[in-house]
């Protein structure tokens, strides 16, 4: 993983409350051993008809969001299963950044394990966001390190991140190399326990 | 101010703390499974790194299992993914019950059926429903797969303080209602998301009374209301329960564990972020109708209507929700015909589940349009069922009785309803797609799935039927 300082791309909105793991990537493709090639079946029930062809109606397919990088959705985005095969998709389609009110816990949580910014704004502004991008193709600025996400029309917002890991992305850095060197600490912890089980 | 079971099983797991960072916090124990772990696995393997703690860790196979002809799997790619996790075990040293073992079944069953999870203890896995170990007095709680692969690494987690969150349930139950209702009832009232960065404890006479696998039915779906975990303080039910099983001590040590769980209950005085306090005297039968957890309505309701939405956003929500579904707004709960009926899921598929569920169907008839399925927790589960004579009470009404898995909560193997058929199911999901492309779930407990098999609709369990097992 590597760090990052600032995001450009162009949003796309998808105004829907509660989406769930099991619809950014369903069950039938989490069978697979790998982190990849997971973004062809993203989204795939509201993507596809049951034909197979792409569904005209849905967001991500409209000529306008093509090549999109920003996801702005609604409140409680990501909700249900822990699969991190969600993420994956969401990162192997292009997406850098998801904007919504608020998110799961898990799913935010493997977000930013892979790297990917999931940004809580205001509600207000999310509905200013959602409202921007349906009309016309939008691109949006957002700085990690200013902790803003900007227009090119003046919105200008700020999102919280926490100390931690706003460095762990910004320098791309790996978990488990930091938490090893703690290596010793942790057998302190083991040692001085009273064994549970 | 008194201290509350989550603050004190936090405290006793902190490995390292920082001011302003997240705590660095210890796991007791991991659980794995096929489908969140293969990636884990070949990023240790990557880097050269090994499993911590093998003996703290503990594997078994439930996603992807048949539960007909359970070692013939039409499906290659879920095949592989099935013999990694044989491979990953074997090679890192983690005890596996395999599709061979007589303790294989669903990850939340078999963890407190085998004693594994226990009082005071962290637990994780990679799966949203760790939360049902928290019935045993745990912090218990799901992760995605780089998580798991930390934990396989390091046997600890960078966490942050979870907020507490007191569910007291006092009153008396009705009858036929059971842990099933209440928890859909909760989640009807409070929505999928009102639990976000809490522990729940839940309390109160309700709980009190209740069983352990009881417990466990609302534990389980802490998640769906959006906490991190839900828990229930350790007492006598919780150690009767645990006394005898595999990996809890024996004799005199045991006795002496005890006398640890006994501290761990939350003080009198403990205090909560925040409390909600449930009438259980008027909760009835609870049947969800939409494509959320909390879109659920009592049995004698109606599918509401879209004039009576809050905002523009759950209008929107509520549209496509019974569009999906094939329903219509004002529709009579108990009018809805169903033609599928799943009985199982690490939500209801324990023997004292699949016991009421019998008592309901013995000596009648699965509706003639009806197909019902009974797929045991576990394989001990299945044993002891049959041992009663479940699977014949069962059989002679109509239901196909099965090998032990996830089945029909994720088909994530052939157990699929079809598109635009209509499903009374004891799990714990209602989304869009989630037992099959176009498949419409309704979530309700275990007598409530067996009287829809018997009717071919939902029925009220508390005023039509008998129901000598409540």
């Amino acid at each position: 993983m590597s760090g990052f300082r600032t995001i450009v791309g162009k949003a796309v909105a998808m105004d829907r409350a509660n989406v769930d793991t099991d619809q950014i990537i369903p069950k039938q493709f989490l069978k697979r051993i790998e982190k990849t090639g997971f973004g062809q079946y993203l989204f795939y029930d509201w993507r596809y008809t049951k034909e197979g062809e792409e569904n005209p109606d849905f967001e991500l397919n409209q000529p306008k969001n093509q090549s999109a990088s920003i996801l702005i959705a609604n409140e409680n985005f990501g909700c249900g299963s822990s699969r991190e095969h969600a993420p994956w998709a969401l990162s192997d389609y292009g997406f850098k950044v998801v904007i919504a009110p608020s998110f799961a816990d898990i799913f935010h949580q493997n977000c930013l394990k892979n790297g990917m910014l999931p940004l809580k704004l205001q509600a207000e502004e999310v509905a200013y966001l959602i409202e921007k991008a349906q009309n016309q193709p939008y691109h949006l600025t957002i700085d990690l390190e200013k902790e803003t996400v900007t227009d090119n029309n003046g919105f200008l917002a700020s999102f919280p991140i926490t100390a931690y890991w706003k460095r762990m992305l910004l320098n791309g850095w790996d978990e488990i190399e930091i938490t090893l060197q703690l290596d010793e600490k942790i057998a302190q912890f083991e040692r001085s326990r009273a064994v549970i089980s | 101010m008194g201290k509350t079971i989550i603050d004190k099983i936090w405290e006793k797991h902190v490995v390292h703390q920082e001011e302003g960072e997240p705590d660095l916090i210890y796991i007791d124990l991991h659980l794995v499974h096929e489908v969140t772990s293969p990636q884990a696995f070949s990023g240790l393997r990557m880097k050269k790194r090994r499993v911590r703690q093998p003996e703290r860790t503990f594997a078994t196979m439930d996603h992807n299992v048949p539960t007909v002809n359970r070692y013939k799997i039409d499906d290659p790619v879920a095949l592989n993914q099935m013999t990694t996790l044989e491979k990953n075990c074997l090679e890192f040293g983690i005890p596996l019950a395999g599709m061979d073992s007589p303790e294989q079944g669903i990850v939340h069953v078999i963890g407190p059926e085998l004693g594994l999870t226990q009082p005071g203890m962290t637990i994780v896995c990679g799966d949203s429903h760790t939360s049902t170990h928290g019935a045993l007095g745990a912090i218990a709680f799901g992760i995605g797969t780089s998580e798991v692969e930390h934990v396989l690494a390091t046997q600890t987690l960078w966490q942050t303080k979870p907020k507490t969150l007191k569910i007291e349930i006092n009153g008396q139950l009705r009858k036929g209602v059971t842990s099933k209702d209440v928890i859909l009832y909760i989640l009807s009232k409070h929505g999928v998301n009102f639990g976000q960065g809490h522990v729940i404890e839940y309390c109160g006479e309700v709980i009190k009374r209740m069983s352990m696998e009881e417990r466990m039915t609302i534990c389980n779906m802490s998640i769906e209301g959006g906490a991190r975990a839900g828990l229930i303080s350790p007492d006598e039910t919780t150690f009767s329960y645990l006394e005898g099983r595999k990996h809890t001590p024996k004799g005199e040590a045991f006795k002496k564990t005890v006398m640890q769980w006994r501290e761990l209950a939350s003080d009198d005085d403990a205090g909560f972020d925040r409390t909600i306090m449930i009438d259980a005297n008027v909760i009835t039968p609870m049947v969800s109708w939409g494509t959320n957890p909390s879109m659920t309505s009592g049995i004698k309701d109606s599918i509401p209507y879209l004039k009576d939405c809050k905002n523009e956003l759950e209008q929107k929500s509520l549209e496509r929700a019974i569009d999906y579904m094939g329903l219509k707004e004002g529709q009579k709960i108990a009018d809805i015909e169903i033609q599928h009926v799943f009985i199982g899921s690490c939500t209801n598929s324990r023997l004292e589940d699949l016991r009421q569920a019998a008592e309901m169907v013995k000596g009648k008839n699965v509706h003639p349009t009806v197909r019902a399925l009974v797929v045991p927790g576990s394989q001990q589960v299945k044993k002891e069922a049959e041992s009663e004579g479940l699977d014949v009470i069962f059989q002679k009404a109509g239901f196909e009785w099965r090998e032990s898995g996830c089945s029909m909560c994720l088909s994530m193997n052939n157990d699929i309803v079809p598109s635009g058929e209509r499903c009374a199911s004891t799990s714990n999901r209602n989304f869009e797609g989630r037992q099959g492309t176009g498949a419409r779930t309704h979530l309700v407990s275990p007598v409530m799935a067996a009287a829809a098999a018997l009717y071919g609709r939902f029925v009220d369990v508390s005023e039509k039927v008998s129901v000598e097992a409540l």
